[in-house]
């Protein structure tokens, strides 16, 4: 019995990193853009497929694939703001949701041509492709690899935001974008910055993800981008530190619901969001105003 | 004139706040924006700097046009701004908030964070207070302090004065003087005539969104008609 607890937690804190990667991006261009970017699941899915093509090209190697693929996706976050999104920061956020959501409907299609309907069986990692023993029970060495990254980049987010001046600027400006400028800073080309980084980060998760979901299938990024809005709702929307707990809670919730109680596992996910919503509306670590 | 402001005119959407308003700041001078709340004081000044860029007029600089100059090229030209409503970062501690205006225009100068903190001293102690929790005249003097931090040639204040207790405007008039000894032009929008006197070489009156009188503060101060029409409460 608490080898098969040890091992349901296992599977949900990499479950629960994966959906952090794809919500820290999220997360940063709402906490300081104000954009709800439906769009995000979308750069998971091309950063899959990116970098499916680029290890591809590579001689199978994951980790290049890995390095440059997300390079490209950042190349299309930045035309998606600079050329679109900047368009709509000042309206309300129904119409950002709009055109997010037209970008998820364009890029699944966009793959549909480039890649073709189907799906593609995804390669493995070199190094990272077995399974470890742990308590008796064999655990894929790249789930473990997911556990220790997805805290690095928490890590790196956090020094990047708090202890540089890059970092201390961006928080300025998106607390204040109007007095930031006046001190001399170019906010758009911050927010486009933090848009692109975004991105970066939703494209990382899915060049993660190629290994680990086995199947690279258009509309692929939907369903891990719903998880992590329930995430960004339960954490705070716009607090870093509330998506990662969040992520936390939500992976081994479904990893537990998948163990013991199969038919409610999406269930329990969408309750825990209502029953956090009606006594908590603005999440664990949002603030109340925002 | 180091800055001036020829038939400008600035619209909230469609009202129309500032109708030809023209005016001149010499070099080294300290010049005072009077007139009641919700005449187009803070206007002006948002529109010095860029943040409710002007419809029509021009706005010259140091001898150069830069009415249509977004903010954040204004405050590399040497404009800084201190807002009536002070906009400290909420989340960043007082000095942070002083070394990021550092950070995002350098310019050099007499004024450093040092030079800041010891016009202020009370800044000094809540270094690393969060903007979040300083009270309303530590923010007025770190707001202050943060529009010196950059070497500005000319610092738009708005408000200065405003909410604050008689000490406190005193230690606020005597920071002015400070600061313009040290060569520093100043535009100010207030309604505290005794403050602006006290600080000011010359004043211009503003009401309704147009400019009702100007001149030196001292002939302002001994004009009743002008101070009962436009600036009695």
């Amino acid at each position: 019995m608490l080898e098969s607890i040890v091992h349901v937690c296992l599977a949900g804190l990499s479950q629960g990193m994966f959906i952090w990667l794809v919500a820290s991006g999220l997360t940063l261009i709402f906490g300081v853009l104000g954009v709800l970017n439906f769009a995000h699941g979308a750069f998971y899915m091309l950063g899959a497929y990116f970098c499916y093509t680029v290890l591809a090209a590579l001689g199978d190697n994951f980790w290049l694939g890995l390095i440059f693929g997300p390079l490209f996706v950042c190349a299309v976050g930045f035309l998606v703001e600079r050329y679109f999104l900047r368009y709509v920061y000042h309206l309300d956020l129904p119409y950002q949701l709009l055109l997010t959501f037209a970008f998820v409907l364009i890029f699944d299609d966009l793959v549909k041509i480039v890649w073709g309907a189907g799906s593609i069986s995804s390669p493995t990692v070199p190094g990272l492709g077995g399974s470890v023993s742990i308590m008796g029970r064999m655990f894929p060495t790249y789930s473990l690899f997911i556990i220790a990254v997805g805290p690095l980049v928490a890590l790196g987010l956090w020094a990047a935001l708090e202890r540089t001046w890059a970092g201390r600027i961006i928080r300025a400006a998106s607390s204040d974008r109007e007095m930031a400028a006046a001190l001399g800073a170019k906010v758009p080309w911050i927010f486009t910055g933090v848009f692109v980084f975004g991105v970066w980060l939703g494209a990382l998760g899915g060049g993660l993800a190629v290994p680990y979901v086995g199947l690279l299938t258009p509309g692929m990024g939907e369903s891990i981008v719903i998880e992590a809005f329930v995430v960004a709702v339960i954490g705070g929307l716009g607090s870093l530190k509330g998506a990662f707990f969040g992520a936390l809670i939500i992976g081994l919730l479904s990893s537990f619901g998948t163990r013991f109680l199969p038919s409610f596992d999406m269930f329990l996910t969408f309750i825990l969001m209502a029953l956090v919503l009606l006594w908590r509306p603005q999440g664990f670590f949002g603030e109340a105003s925002r | 004139m180091i800055l001036s402001l020829v038939d400008v005119n600035t619209f909230y959407g469609t009202s129309h706040i500032l109708q030809d308003i023209s005016l001149g700041v010499g070099q080294g001078e300290v010049v005072a924006l009077l007139g009641r709340n919700g005449v187009g004081k803070t206007t002006t000044l948002r529109t010095i700097m860029g943040l409710t860029p002007p419809a029509s007029g021009g706005i010259l600089f140091q001898g150069q046009e830069v009415q249509g100059d977004p903010p954040w090229n204004k405050a590399k030209l040497g404009l800084a701004y201190m807002p009536d409503d002070l906009r400290i970062f909420p989340d960043l501690t007082c000095e942070e908030n002083l070394d990021i205006a550092a950070k995002l225009v350098k310019r050099e100068g007499f004024w450093d964070k040092k030079k800041v903190m010891s016009l202020f001293p009370v800044l000094a102690e809540r270094r690393d207070q969060k903007g979040l929790n300083m009270s309303g005249g530590e923010k007025k003097m770190l707001s202050l302090g943060r529009a010196l931090m950059s070497n500005p040639a000319v610092v738009l204040l708005d408000e200065p004065s405003e909410g604050l207790a008689p000490l406190i405007v005193r230690t606020l008039a005597e920071a002015i003087e400070t600061i313009r000894s040290h060569g520093m032009t100043i535009l100010l929008a207030d309604q505290n005539l005794k403050f602006c006197r006290r600080v000011s070489d010359r004043g211009y009156i503003i009401e309704k969104g147009q400019i009702v009188h100007e001149g030196d503060m001292e002939d302002i101060w001994d004009n009743q008609d002008v101070v009962n029409k436009y600036l009695a409460l």
